[in-house]
């Protein structure tokens, strides 16, 4: 076995040197999805290999909230930013999704208005709001659903960063600015629907949302992202811009000591990381065919840091290892025992913190490395014991 | 104004006139119902005389057969229909006394039904919890009996009244309450009134004011005719200018909706009618002083409500936030399953009343001690297996106490239920403090106040005059120095997690009686007191005590502009701008613990 894992870790396929555990998992991934869409779109439905169109709906759910645990273990893993608040931005992106789609059901809404979405109708609004403008043009409503996400967390960053909040101050501000927002889109009068959301979703880009092609085109479309998001983190974290990032988390006064404008580099990581957390709900809004309020709900954003956990901080791939073993044990377990669920998260936010500080990931890493014998192999992910005496230096 | 009309009895001569009118009365009390049956042939040439003669027995006879006459016409009810029933209702008033002013009341609020095969049978159904109802036979001392919403429909049928009837009873009850004794009952019937007076009814009242002792229930009659009066002149213009200015100057500083109301509505009467004349433009003059006048109290006292609603909402925080406030300060932890030890303390309540049902009144000042108790050993649980092996990781024991209020928040949904649970409240919490009109202060929430200040006082005490206290502080300021001191960290630690705990708890015992308890109790106060704590400071009791209550003032006073929900986001960025410009909160800690 151990063999196996050596051969796969130093020679990996095709002869190409895979020296990391992104890209096995980028590749492994691919792999994957091309199988799936392969055997729902060729292989005919009564074959024990056909995927129906609902496992790929699934998946591409899971494969979302891979992107959106990703954003949150670029700033909780890489620089000490445990944010409660990654909801918001995944949100916002859906909204901006939404918003598009909403205009693209045109008059075939239940009261057949050409120009305004049910909801305004049914609220006797005559005219659509302003920030509704330009939201039927897809480039527009993509570029929207990115750039408001990506200024919120500038501006909100700008101000926490800045005057130095951190720990777990900047978590509960997170976590207020989340909750904040939900309270606001339940409002009717925001213009986006309010309890209900934006649903009745029928087509993107004409193509009609419902059909096969167009789910597993979104599939795809889903694991690509995932795959570039990956790849481009792990860029990022290895140039010279990363290792200050991870210079700020292990120690931010030294780093300032040492002449970096600290707040400059977090600003832009939570920048990037909300960008990211923005194209996730992207990608989910089409495939869900919703998105409401309750996408802003605090549990929801914290749950997120709970696969991340799960997963392993600090390794990327670990965070979307976890969302998608969470996701698939919270399906499966909804599905069996429905007040269970709860039980097992808690158990699992007090199960993971106590007894696996570095997650799954990390725990494979380390066996690995031990029987590689390669102690010089470091790990990106919190070395639990040096950031404990770091912290006690530190207060 | 009306002190005019106090005047007429002179003030040596109070005590005579009150014997007067107690001989006056009882003797009223004997006569009213051999009048009341003058039509009876068994009564006719029962005199005065006879009357005061035998005054309790007599008069006890009187009310058996009055009773029976009552009983008689109740049963009727079931069966009349619409019409009918509106005479019946009159003659019941005549004869029930306070039997009728229950039963009337009861039909009003229809509790009132008959049995299906037997109408003659009637019963009262009061709502009791859930679907459950409580049965009661009229009349008779009998048991009270628990039926489902189902099986009462099954058996009994509900006594029917349409608008036209219930307008009537509503009449009759008014009129009923004005023959009561209490001074109060009075009040209320004629404030009852102001809205629906009519001619019978004002000459009814009319009549009543020359007999009236109290000066109280005098200055409220004298409202209802000067309502009565303006009215009156709206429709017919016959009444005398100076008459109708009379009623505008003793209407010109009440507070009552409905007098404020008749003034706007006599005003726009005035306005439009065609007749040009001295009287009327003095008529308006005087109209719009009493306006103005009551325009201007009225805002203050809107004014003073809201301060009275924030200063509740902020003793609330208060309660809720100083326990997460003390934790946070000494262990640098927050613990996100604070809010569910507010939690477990409602529901100690809850519990605490399902124990002692017949001791209502006593069981809150059990429940303290209870839910103090009860939530400081789950704090300590909490604390002595997880919290303590996360030491120095912060961000890590929030994950794990939010784990945890996830668990207690489940197992909460499984021992008790999903639904929200009613806690009681004792008779001495409910109830309001009227003081005037406009302004009424509920008196839970008046007891709240108080006790959350209480609680913060016993606080501070323990914080600076206890050994323990001592430690804390210790602690909180220097935790390797007070280590190296020989204070043991990991026992204080533990105590104050207890400590902050079990005031949670008793922040739970306080809203039990401001709302439902329920699994997500805690939820809904949380964030707010994570607020309260950042914008106070974080270890500072006074500043936990000035951020709850200013939260909590301003969130009242921005609400009426824009809406509770915006209201709460503008109070969140005011925070988040505010921590710019002092990161530390309102009184940050000083010197080398601050580092």
């Amino acid at each position: 076995m151990s063999q196996f894992f050596n051969a796969l870790v130093s020679k990996g396929f095709f002869g190409k040197r895979i020296r990391n555990g992104v890209h096995m998992f980028s590749l492994i991934l691919f792999v994957v999805v091309i199988v799936c869409s392969v055997s729902n779109l060729l292989v005919p439905e009564q074959s024990i290999f056909y995927v129906s169109t609902y496992t790929i709906t699934l998946l591409g759910k899971y494969l979302c909230f891979a992107l959106l645990a990703l954003s949150v273990d670029v700033v909780w893993g890489y620089c000490g930013v445990l944010s409660l608040g990654h909801g918001a931005f995944f949100a916002l992106g859906g909204y901006g999704m939404g918003m598009y789609l909403m205009r693209q059901v045109g008059d075939r809404g239940v009261y057949g208005n050409p120009d305004l979405p049910d909801f305004m109708v049914f609220l006797d609004w005559t005219e659509l709001p302003w920030y509704w403008f330009g939201m039927d043009q897809f480039w527009f409503a993509i570029a929207m659903a990115i750039f408001i996400p990506g200024l919120l967390a500038f501006v909100f960053g700008w101000l926490a960063f800045r005057s130095r909040v951190t720990g777990v101050y900047l978590s509960i501000m997170t976590q207020a600015l989340t909750y904040a927002l939900m309270l606001a889109f339940f409002r009717n009068e925001m213009g986006f629907g309010g309890n209900n959301g934006l649903t009745d979703f029928k087509e993107i880009l004409h193509f009609d949302l419902q059909s096969n092609e167009t789910r597993v085109g979104l599939f795809f479309l889903s694991a690509l992202v995932l795959i570039i998001a990956l790849l481009l983190s792990q860029k990022i974290m290895k140039s010279r811009f990363g290792r200050v990032v991870i210079s700020i988390r292990d120690g931010e006064s030294r780093a300032r000591f040492l002449g970096y404008v600290t707040d400059h580099y977090k600003v832009a990581l939570f920048v990037y990381s909300a960008v990211l957390a923005a194209f996730a709900g992207v990608l989910y809004v089409p495939q869900v065919g919703i998105i409401n309020p309750s996408e802003f709900s605090p549990i929801n954003s914290i749950e997120v840091v709970v696969w991340v956990a799960v997963g392993g901080r600090g390794t990327l791939y670990g965070a979307a290892v976890g969302a998608l073993l969470v996701n698939y044990a919270k399906t499966k377990f909804t599905a069996v025992l429905p007040d269970g669920w709860l039980f097992a998260l808690g158990a699992l936010f007090v199960g993971v913190t106590l007894y696996l500080p570095n997650g799954i990931v990390g725990f494979f890493e380390q066996r690995i490395s031990f029987l590689k014998g390669d102690s010089s192999r470091e790990l990106d992910s919190f070395e639990v014991k040096d950031k404990k005496s770091v912290s006690e230096v530190e207060v | 104004m009306t002190s005019r009309m106090y005047t007429l009895l002179p003030q040596r001569d109070w005590f005579w006139w009150r014997i007067l009118c107690t001989v006056i009365l009882l003797c009223s009390i004997a006569v009213k119902p051999c009048f009341a049956n003058s039509k009876d042939e068994k009564k006719e040439g029962y005199t005065l005389l006879e009357s005061q003669q035998g005054v309790l027995q007599k008069g006890l006879q009187s009310d058996e057969e009055l009773m029976v006459e009552y009983e008689h016409l109740i049963r009727q009810l079931p069966l009349a229909n619409f019409k009918e029933k509106l005479a019946l209702i009159e003659k019941i008033e005549q004869k029930g006394g306070q039997h009728a002013y229950d039963l009337l009341t009861s039909l009003l609020s229809g509790e009132l039904y008959y049995l299906k095969k037997d109408p003659d049978i009637l019963v009262y159904a009061k709502k009791y919890e859930g679907d459950e109802y409580q049965v009661k036979e009229l009349g008779e001392e009998s048991e009270s009996k628990l039926l489902s919403k189902l099986d009462l429909k099954k058996i009994y049928k509900k006594v029917r009244t349409n608008n036209r009837v219930r307008k009537g009873i509503k009449l009759s009850i008014a009129r009923l309450s004005l023959k009561s004794d209490s001074e109060s009952n009075k009040i209320n019937a004629l404030k009852a009134m102001v809205l629906t007076i009519d001619p019978v009814t004002a000459s009814a009242i009319e009549s009543m004011y020359e007999n009236e002792r109290s000066g109280k229930v005098k200055e409220m009659m004298s409202i209802v005719l000067a309502v009565h009066t303006l009215k009156t002149s709206q429709d017919m213009t016959a009444v005398s200018s100076s008459k109708v200015n009379q009623a505008i100057v003793l209407l010109g500083d009440r507070l009552e909706i409905p007098v404020k109301n008749t003034l706007v509505e006599y005003k726009g009467f005035l306005e439009e009618s065609e007749i040009q004349s001295d009287q009327k433009s003095q008529l308006l003059k005087e109209l719009n002083k009493a306006l103005t006048a009551i325009e201007e109290k009225n805002r203050f006292y809107v004014f003073v409500e809201k301060l009275f609603f924030g200063i509740s909402l902020g003793s609330v925080l208060l309660l809720a936030a100083v326990g997460l406030s003390i934790t946070f300060g000494v262990m640098g932890v927050i613990n996100m399953a604070h809010g569910e030890m507010i939690m477990i303390g409602a529901y100690s309540t809850y519990v605490v009343q399902l124990i002692m049902p017949n001791f209502i009144g006593y069981s809150l000042l059990v429940a303290i001690p209870a839910a103090f108790l009860a939530s400081a050993i789950v704090g300590i649980i909490i604390q002595q297996t997880v919290i303590r092996h996360l030491h120095g990781r912060p961000l890590e024991t929030l994950l794990a106490t939010f784990g945890i209020s996830l668990l207690l928040r489940q197992a909460v949904r499984t021992i008790f239920s999903p639904l929200n649970r009613q806690v009681d409240q004792p008779d001495w919490m409910s109830g309001t403090l009227e003081i005037n009109p406009v302004l009424s202060l509920t008196y839970n929430r008046l007891y709240i106040v108080a006790f959350s200040i209480l609680v913060f006082i016993v606080l501070v005490f323990v914080i600076k005059k206890t050994s323990l206290g001592l430690n804390v502080r210790a602690v909180s300021q220097n935790r390797p120095m007070a280590k190296a001191m020989g204070v043991r960290t990991e026992w204080v630690d533990a105590m104050t997690f207890g400590l902050g705990s079990g005031v949670a708890g008793v922040a739970g015992v306080a809203l039990s009686q401001l709302t439902n308890v329920g699994p997500n109790l805690g939820q809904a106060y949380i964030i707010d007191s994570f607020m309260v704590v950042v914008f106070g400071g974080v270890g500072n009791l006074l500043g936990t005590l000035v951020a709850s209550f200013t939260l909590g003032v301003a969130n009242k006073f921005i609400e009426p502009i824009t809406g509770a929900v915006l209201a709460n986001i503008v109070v969140l960025i005011f925070i988040i701008l505010f921590i710019q410009k002092r990161p530390k909160g309102l009184f940050p800690q000083k010197g080398r613990a601050a580092e």
